[in-house]
């Protein structure tokens, strides 16, 4: 069973579900990333999503969008991400880390070559954001062949017959886009989420974890209560964003704290 | 026309390159666009409008004109000119937008948003926007706008709202993300104008279709004036979208040669210019899979030419097929040249270019010393440089 399965599995058994907080990769510098990652996990992290910063991110928000170029001024590469991985996988071997980046990145390492490094570093997970699904096979071939599971994005407007093709190829979980626009829009229909959640199970077996606009306790509870596991992201990226270096990691830490007992309630 | 040539095929591919490489959250709003697309385009009442807008509002057809004085300075092949500067706001931007505003319009859409680098799409974009009674958003990177000021007025003036991107390299790249994160968020009242043949599918299709008027016309026209084609086309090469409008239609006539021409900018070897095809590497951008000017870990490099059109690090997927096929062939210009062909247009011809045109008739200039006398040049001189005076000038050292 992947590190991703047995997470949801126990998360299962204890009636929990998972929080999966994201963070960029380097951001604000890099030697703060893996000690991010292992206070992510003692506050209660069940999976980290870590974002792989790309010059020019289409479907992220500004906040996000800062973040990768903060982590971008220090020369961030998928390679060094990949090292940050292998750096955290010395003293944490249960946490599953599902990084979440473009494509173009991963094609400039190539799709074998990247798959294989990031297995030997401990990645279980990838999400690319600009592969839909009839745009990447060899990509999913190189991902299969290296027991990486492949993580899709799902969103309000696809429509039942994409919802098979993704649930056919998504491995691990799938992201639902909980509302349109990019990351760390406002607005959250939580009807609306419910509705599309009932839908999207009875084509998806695999767990289905909702991100973009949870940005609180509140949101972050109500998410929680429709789906198997809360992603979140901005917010986190905010909280980075604004704290004096020396306080990031109380600051992240403190909000994850709040997110992971309203989630547990 | 023969048809041997059919690309892209439904998926927006051309061979490798092309196709949609966007987040979920768009795909639903590009697969409405190919299939309204895909209706209209074989509908006849919208392509007779269409015809009657470029006509009656745009002033086509555009004439080829014989630049006679400077090809006998010059001294070989003869250069052809197919005027796009005489278009409506001296581009031949409008082509698309009037076809794309006129989809919008079909689809229901109000709203259209637009991304511009030197601001000539941009205009393209309001002016539409103002001819139909739609709403207008245009993204702009902050720099550009610093570089472009009389062009952000124009769109003002034109009623559209002009909003400045600050993030990236604040160019042409980061306001098509700009728009782009818009149109997602706004789509079902927006329509998103793509101002050259990139992006996803089905963009760089209907884009192309939108801008072959040009080719489709040079051929009529060459017929009727020399009773022969040209041995030749020579078009400027940014994304691509007046290249491709006049080499379509040429395709499978293997008589005549193409030449899509980048900006070498201060030289290729300099590192400072944006010759995607000459000197980048395929990747995935901005929703396509082309060539790209990219650093080896696969983040994309800023971009360096006099000309803000040409400034972009990616470069429209079609080329990217023909370049690999060999069906056409890409060379530099570089900012100087350029520079010193707009002087020569200017004196020689009374005719002042743009600067992005300009390398097309650098380049031409270059080979037509080298050839016969009647061997026929087609340059497509793709807009006017009134917009261009103030970097013309200040690059000359002139303060006005």
């Amino acid at each position: 069973m992947s590190r991703i399965a047995a997470t949801f599995e126990n998360l299962k058994q204890d009636n929990k579900k998972a929080l999966i907080p994201f963070i960029t990769a380097g951001d604000p510098d890099p030697a703060m990333t893996v000690l991010l990652m292992h206070e992510l996990v003692n506050v209660g992290a069940d999976i980290i999503e870590l974002g792989v910063p790309f010059s020019d991110p289409m479907a992220d928000g500004p906040t996000i969008q800062r973040s990768y170029e903060r982590a971008l001024k220090h020369n961030i590469s998928l390679e060094n991400v990949l090292e940050m991985v292998a750096e955290f996988r010395k003293t944490d071997t249960e946490t599953p880390v599902v990084l979440m980046g473009y494509a173009n990145p991963v094609e400039a390492i190539g799709h074998q070559k990247f798959s294989a490094r990031a297995k030997e570093c401990g990645v279980d997970g990838v999400l690319v954001v600009d592969y839909p699904p009839e745009e990447c096979e060899e990509w999913l071939e190189s991902l299969k062949l290296n027991r990486i599971d492949a993580i899709f994005l799902l969103s309000p407007t696809t429509p039942e017959r994409r919802i098979q093709q993704i649930a056919k190829r998504a491995k691990g979980f799938v992201y639902y886009v909980s509302l349109k626009g990019v990351t760390g829009s406002a607005h959250l229909d939580l009807n609306e989420v419910a509705n599309k959640l009932v839908d999207l199970r009875s084509h998806i077996s695999i767990p289905i974890g909702v991100g973009f606009g949870i940005h609180d306790s509140v949101t972050a509870r109500a998410v929680s209560e429709l789906a198997d596991a809360v992603v979140v992201g901005s917010r986190i990226m905010k909280e980075i964003e604004e704290s004096p270096r020396e306080k990031i990691l109380m600051n992240v830490s403190g909000f994850v704290k709040v997110l992971r007992t309203a989630i547990d309630k | 026309m023969a048809k041997n040539y059919n690309l892209p095929d439904m998926q927006g591919h051309f061979g490798s390159y092309g196709g949609t490489f966007v987040a979920e959250t768009l795909i639903a709003a590009l697969e409405e666009l190919r299939d309204q697309y895909e209706y209209y385009r074989n509908d006849v009442a919208f392509q007779q409008e269409y015809a009657r807008e470029l006509k009656f509002y745009v002033g086509r057809p555009s004439p080829i004109y014989h630049a006679k004085r400077w090809s006998e300075l010059l001294g070989g092949a003869q250069i052809l000119l197919k005027r796009e500067d005489l278009n409506h706001t001296g581009a031949h931007k409008i082509n698309n937008t009037i076809g794309q505003a006129l989809l919008a319009k079909r689809m229901g859409k109000k709203r259209i948003i637009a991304e511009t680098g030197a601001g000539q799409h941009g205009v393209a974009s309001a002016t539409v926007a103002a001819r139909y009674g739609m709403e207008c958003v245009v993204y702009m990177g902050s720099e550009d706008m610093k570089r472009q000021a009389p062009n952000v007025y124009r769109m003002k003036l034109l009623g559209a709202t002009v909003i400045p991107v600050e993030s990236g390299s604040k160019t042409l790249k980061d306001a098509l993300n700009e728009a782009m994160r818009d149109w997602v968020t706004n789509v079902e009242n927006t329509f998103y104008i793509i101002g050259t043949v990139a992006g996803p599918h089905p963009y760089p299709m209907m884009v192309r279709d939108f801008q072959a008027i040009i080719g489709r016309e040079s051929i009529l026209q060459m017929q009727e004036e020399y009773g022969c084609q040209p041995d030749t086309l020579i078009a400027c090469v940014g994304g691509g979208s007046n290249a491709i409008g006049l080499f379509y239609p040429y395709i499978d006539n293997k008589n005549v040669s193409m030449i899509g021409v980048e900006a070498a900018g201060l030289g290729i070897n300099s590192g400072k210019h944006a010759a995607t095809l000459l000197t980048g590497k395929p990747g995935v951008l901005h929703g396509n899979r082309t060539y790209l000017i990219q650093d080896d870990d696969g983040q994309i490099v800023e971009t360096h030419s006099i000309s803000a059109g040409l400034d972009y690090p990616g470069v429209g997927p079609e080329h990217a097929w023909l370049k690999d096929i060999g069906r056409a062939e890409y060379v530099g210009i570089t900012d100087d040249e350029a520079m010193e062909a707009f002087d020569m247009l200017c004196r020689y011809e009374g005719i002042i270019p743009a600067l992005e045109s300009s390398h097309a008739l650098a380049y031409a200039a270059k080979i037509a010393p080298t050839l016969d006398k009647d061997k026929l040049l087609l340059v497509n001189l793709s807009g006017r440089g009134d917009k261009d005076i103030d970097t013309v000038a200040k690059a000359s050292g002139v303060v006005f």
